[in-house]
């Protein structure tokens, strides 16, 4: 049990998806104008790294690794489809990505209408796609561990482009040199909010 | 007959050179006025994160330039065959698949900066510059244009990343390309006045560092300039 909340709280704080590996900084930066558009978008990240970590850890683990297909038989026990990862993992995404919205459409209209735009932009975020793969790169032992990655992440994500959101929309009252303004300000405050999240680097967990 | 050979010259007179003014500016512009990185802000993620070192950061940039080039042909010859419905799979079927070429390449030939560069390589799939390009260009233009574009494009997304990563390796630890640039008699532990700004190593700087490419290019190119 602690090792899923120590996972948890490193992929929310220590390893924030944002400010440690810049993944998904394209959505980040478009979409984070206003704070209700930041809002949308982060729950809709925090809704699909939940849903396409857990069942790529299983994708990984029961098709892909090498000897993964032993439970077929003997024989496949040396079959290694690794290479496939990519290739696989983004068809998970794009159909999940394609189903979640269709499930939303119909049962939760109100969220649709909120989440609506956003959903379809996530099949190519790359932090998605980014949470698959250091999730195959760092062999966690269970599914409960993987989830608990895939939401921590989610949920990191979703502060960095509140914060953001928030910032950029004082920043409009203020007087930023004029080549500066919109994108390069931006940047800037993003890299001073990555300073200022270095400060969690040294909890060891 | 004479008719026929008449206009078939007719039409090959009206076709573009290779390289006419057109196409010369589609190679041209993605390096200040259509720059993917400064201006469209297109393939940010891998940008940053690979930029510690400059030769990952080359590597990364020949990667890019491999799978966009090819990916724009591939999509351009295919346009008119997609249905616009399942366009996104599609295009990301064909990325993916490009992408794992590379990826073994890489594992093949350049083992230890494959090992550096780690997820990034996958993440060119995700990376908004090929998808964007595929929309925005390959799929209203012809193979050869769009293979241009491709080019283009990778090359203006590779100059920023090699500019970022130049700084970031020189003034972080004194090297470049892994060869010592900063004359060891001139440290401290040396006796010397000069020490690394280990900063530069540290993630947050690339964006800071990217940040002020942007602004020295916006305070040249005042047309750049966005309203708050």
């Amino acid at each position: 049990m602690q090792d899923i909340i120590n996972i948890f709280v490193k992929a929310i704080f220590v390893e924030n998806m944002i400010f440690a590996f810049f993944l998904g900084m394209c959505s980040y930066l478009a979409v984070s104008k206003k704070v209700s558009t930041g809002v949308g978008l982060g729950a809709a990240v925090i809704f699909v790294l939940g849903i396409t970590v857990p069942i790529n850890y299983l994708l990984e683990n029961y098709v892909l690794k090498e000897g993964a297909l032993s439970w077929l038989g003997p024989q496949f026990a040396e079959v290694d489809l690794s290479f496939l990862s990519f290739i696989m993992f983004i068809a998970v995404i794009a159909s999940l990505v394609q189903l979640v919205e269709m499930i939303v459409e119909k049962f939760a209209p109100a969220l649709y209408g909120a989440l609506g735009i956003f959903l379809p932009l996530i099949a190519v975020n790359c932090s998605i796609l980014g949470g698959s793969l250091f999730m195959q790169e760092r062999n966690y032992n269970n599914i409960a561990e993987a989830s608990a990655f895939g939401i921590g992440s989610g949920i990191g994500w979703f502060l960095a482009i509140v914060a953001i959101a928030a910032i950029r929309e004082k920043i409009r009252y203020s007087n930023v040199p004029a080549p500066l303004r919109g994108l390069g300000i931006t940047f800037i405050v993003t890299g001073l909010m990555g300073i200022a999240f270095m400060a969690f680097m040294g909890i060891k967990l | 007959m004479a008719e026929v050979t008449e206009a078939l010259e007719k039409q090959k007179k009206q076709r573009e050179p290779l390289f006419s003014k057109k196409n010369r500016k589609l190679l041209s512009d993605p390096f200040n006025d259509d720059n993917p990185i400064t201006v469209q802000v297109l393939g940010i993620c891998s940008a940053l994160a690979i930029t510690v070192k400059l030769y990952p950061a080359i590597v990364m940039a020949i990667s890019v330039m491999v799978v966009l080039a090819a990916g724009n042909v591939i999509i351009s010859l295919m346009r008119n065959l997609i249905p616009n419905r399942i366009r996104i799979i599609v295009q990301l079927v064909v990325v993916a698949s490009l992408v794992i070429l590379v990826d073994q390449v890489l594992k093949a030939y350049v083992y230890d900066v494959s090992k550096e560069l780690s997820v990034f390589v996958g993440l060119i799939i995700t990376n908004c510059i090929i998808m964007g390009r595929f929309e925005a260009f390959a799929l209203g233009n012809g193979p050869w244009k769009s293979f241009l574009d491709g080019i283009g494009n990778a090359a203006g997304y590779g100059i920023i990343l090699i500019i970022v990563a130049f700084f970031r390796e020189l003034l972080g630890s004194g090297q470049l390309l892994g060869m010592q640039i900063i004359p060891e008699s001139w440290y401290l532990d040396n006796g010397g006045f000069y020490s690394d700004n280990g900063f530069f190593l540290l993630p947050p700087m690339a964006l800071i560092a990217v940040g002020i490419i942007i602004w020295i290019q916006r305070s040249r190119n005042r047309e750049l300039i966005e309203e708050n």
